[in-house]
């Protein structure tokens, strides 16, 4: 494999008395879409969460690009990871333009430069640009989404952080998503690490696969390694419970 | 007279935090030509204060009127701290209320007391404002009675008594002692009793001695032949380094006012609807202390001193409520944002918060006295902290309940603390912050009115002056505005949070 945008060492984190991550090791690879699949509960939210420091480990460090993710330069870190959340996390208050460029006027871009990317990003997610000024209350759960992942692509970010993006939508709407996810990674190259509970959304949308299972890696490999050869009667359910197709 | 406070309890605990304060806070009127003089809110006191006032006004002095304190306690804290120069009290009053002392003390006894304290009682005014026993003239004379002596050996006879005087021992319980009563009393309330013996429902009620409501119903006072009844006499206290000049001007009252003169004049604001100014005028020029020539200026219409009144009112209130509201807002917001993240500080907080709003406003008031004096200081510093729960309470709501996932997606997008603070949790705060310092406004407009207990002015004034006076006429002069003044606030808000927040984030649900 070559060079990897995120490496993991020696992860323990327990919520209360309830170990949910046991001494993981691993890496994810660099311009690639990882998907980190498992049922709920089995840390995979954690792990991402803990790619962007907005969750700690108790032992062990975690390196984005080769550099560990601490306390004191996280901030600067988050600027080159972008992130995106189950039910969009727009702000309520900013209007869709205000929530996209946020950052980037934060980050002090020049007027043109913002125009420019915001244009873009709302053609490559096929976005109508009468959406400029309304507020997230008076859009569709896909566009919301689909506003969501303009924002954290913003500052081109050269990694993506995606926490079951897609789960809350209707599966009309998510495939419509799913294609232009799949223009996305066309268009702009860069490492994505998708988490997901849904099997088939993985094997769509991801080039590699890794399982999560309590705390522990079940399986990992590309998607043709996990779909032909699956390590084990939990990994084979997950393809059987993402056949039945879940909202 | 034993129409106030008399919780000797309070005057300890008191006196004892003004040893903590001293007089490092007292202040002396620098012109020498400048007095304040203060009263307590009943009619009386704020007559004689007005009669002392408009003399030393002849005098050529600057007169701050600091009328209607509620309590000998507050008023008398006033004069030792040097908030007032001059007030009335009563000789009963200072040895029992103010010295704590019930040994029938001589006169000169009270002075040398005083003067420990930088006071001084000056001589008496005339008049014995004493508890006196009161039936109708015309029933008096079919029993043929005019002594206490004689009313006790009346069997069939009915008495009602206000609370107080059936349970002070100056009162019911030392009558029954010294004069032998054996009929059994109502209590009733004090305003009620003198209708209730106009009606004939009782015959006997106790009065002061100095009642303008004694002649409206044509009632006599028994005479305490026994000398049961302390002695009340109408006394200026003051602070002892005023000058000779002033003591001169408050000497020339002495002995001027005997018992009938007092309630006569208490009458002529009671029963006539006249005002103390106009008493005043009318007492000084019947004395001939003042030529009346002098006072045109002083006896406006009736219309335009009531509407400056309520502007100047209106205008201290708006005043009060403005500063204590922004020291309010100035604290509660920073201190909730700075500590909402930890639940045990901010429940700490909110209790310590909390327990300042169970304290009654005027406890709070007076517990400020020693240590703020009185005036609007103290006011505005009771109403900031009323208004700190309100604010602090809001704040720390609002910041815990803004979604999560907001928060998380704002720390990971890469803000600052400062950035996630101005474009994420203040904006998201806002519309229910607002409406906390909405409350907290309309609640010290309300609580605001109490100021006027320590002298700080605005609405509560003619409220105080009212409730004393029994005369609704007044107390809806600063009931009404007050009652405006909220609802102004109320619009006022609405319009800030239609400038302030979206339509959207008032009344529509945050997207998920």
């Amino acid at each position: 494999m070559t060079s990897s945008c995120i490496e993991y060492e020696e992860i323990t984190k327990s919520y209360g008395a309830k170990t949910i991550l046991h001494g993981l090791t691993f890496s994810i690879a660099a311009n690639l879409t990882t998907a980190i699949v498992g049922e709920s509960g089995s840390g995979k939210s954690t792990l991402l969460q803990m790619a962007n420091g907005l969750v700690v480990p108790e032992k062990g460090q975690v390196s984005v690009f080769s550099s560990i993710i601490n306390s004191g330069s996280v901030t600067a870190q988050r600027l080159k990871i972008g992130y995106s959340v189950q039910g969009a996390g727009l702000f309520p208050h900013l209007s869709v333009f205000q929530n996209i460029t946020l950052m980037a006027t934060l980050q002090k871009w020049s007027d043109a430069d913002i125009q420019n990317r915001y244009q873009q990003l709302m053609q490559l997610l096929e976005l109508d640009e009468d959406l400029r000024d309304r507020y997230p209350f008076s859009l569709s759960g896909g566009q919301q989404q689909r506003v969501s992942l303009c924002r954290a692509m913003m500052l081109k970010p050269p990694l993506l952080l995606l926490d079951e993006p897609f789960s809350a939508l209707d599966p009309v709407t998510r495939d419509i998503i799913h294609a232009e996810f799949l223009k996305l990674q066309q268009a702009e190259t860069r490492s994505m690490v998708l988490v997901t509970h849904d099997m088939f959304e993985a094997t769509k949308l991801a080039q590699q696969i890794i399982v999560l299972c309590d705390g522990r890696i079940e399986q990992q490999g590309s998607v043709a390694e996990i779909e032909n050869n699956p390590a084990s009667d939990y990994v084979q359910a997950l393809f059987r419970a993402g056949g039945q197709g879940n909202a | 007279m034993p129409r106030y406070i008399t919780n000797r309890f309070m005057l300890v605990f008191l006196l004892a935090i003004s040893l903590f304060a001293q007089s490092g806070l007292a202040q002396q009127s620098e012109n020498p030509l400048s007095i304040t003089v203060g009263s307590k809110n009943f009619n009386e006191n704020y007559l004689l204060a007005e009669v002392l006032s408009q003399l030393f006004e002849h005098a050529g002095y600057t007169v701050d009127r600091n009328f209607g304190m509620s309590g000998t306690l507050i008023i008398y804290e006033a004069l030792r701290t040097g908030e007032v120069d001059v007030y009335v009290e009563y000789t009963g009053t200072v040895a029992q209320v103010i010295l704590n002392n019930n040994d029938n003390p001589s006169l000169e006894d009270l002075n040398a007391e005083l003067l420990s304290q930088g006071v001084e009682m000056m001589s008496s005014i005339g008049f014995n404002n004493t508890y006196a026993l009161t039936l109708k003239r015309d029933y008096a004379n079919e029993l043929g009675i005019s002594t206490i002596s004689e009313l006790a050996v009346q069997p069939d006879i009915d008495m009602g008594f206000s609370i107080e005087f059936l349970n002070r021992s100056d009162g019911w319980p030392g009558l029954v002692e010294n004069y032998g009563f054996t009929q059994q009393p109502v209590g009733m309330d004090h305003g009620l009793a003198y209708q209730a013996i106009d009606d004939g429902s009782i015959d006997v009620t106790d009065a002061y001695s100095t009642d303008g409501d004694l002649d409206r119903y044509g009632l006599l006072i028994l005479e305490d032949n026994l000398n049961f009844f302390p002695r009340y006499f109408g006394v200026p206290l003051i602070r002892s380094e005023l000058s000779v000049q002033a003591r001169t001007i408050i000497n020339s009252l002495t002995g001027r006012i005997d018992e009938t003169r007092m309630r006569e004049l208490n009458g002529r604001v009671l029963l006539d609807g006249k005002s103390f100014n106009e008493v005043a005028v009318e007492f000084l020029a019947e004395e001939g202390l003042v030529a009346r020539v002098d006072n045109a200026n002083a006896s406006s219409t009736g219309m335009s001193v009531m509407w400056s009144n309520l502007w100047r009112n209106t205008a201290v209130h708006l005043q009060l409520t403005f500063i204590a509201l922004s020291l309010g807002c100035a604290v509660g917001l920073p201190l909730g944002f700075a500590i909402y993240r930890s639940s045990r500080l901010s429940r700490a907080m909110l209790y310590i918060a909390g327990l300042m709003q169970t304290i009654p406003s005027i406890a709070l008031l007076a517990l400020f006295i020693p240590l703020f004096g009185i005036g609007q200081t103290p006011a505005i510093i009771a109403l900031f902290l009323y208004s700190l729960l309100p604010i602090l309470r809001s704040t720390i709501t609002a910041l815990l309940t803004i979604d999560p996932v907001l928060k998380r997606v704002a720390e990971a997008l890469g803000m600052t603390r400062v950035q996630q603070l101005r474009h994420v949790l203040v904006p998201l705060a806002l519309p229910n912050v607002l409406a906390g310092v909405k409350t907290a406004a309309i609640i010290s407009i309300g609580t605001a009115t109490l100021a006027a207990f320590i002298g700080a002015g605005g609405l509560g004034e003619p409220i105080v002056t009212g409730l004393a006076l029994n005369d609704t006429s007044l107390i809806l002069q600063g009931a009404i505005p007050a009652a405006c003044l909220a609802i102004l606030a109320e619009l006022l808000f609405e319009l800030l949070e239609r400038v302030l927040v979206k339509p959207h984030m008032l009344v529509g649900q945050l997207p998920t």
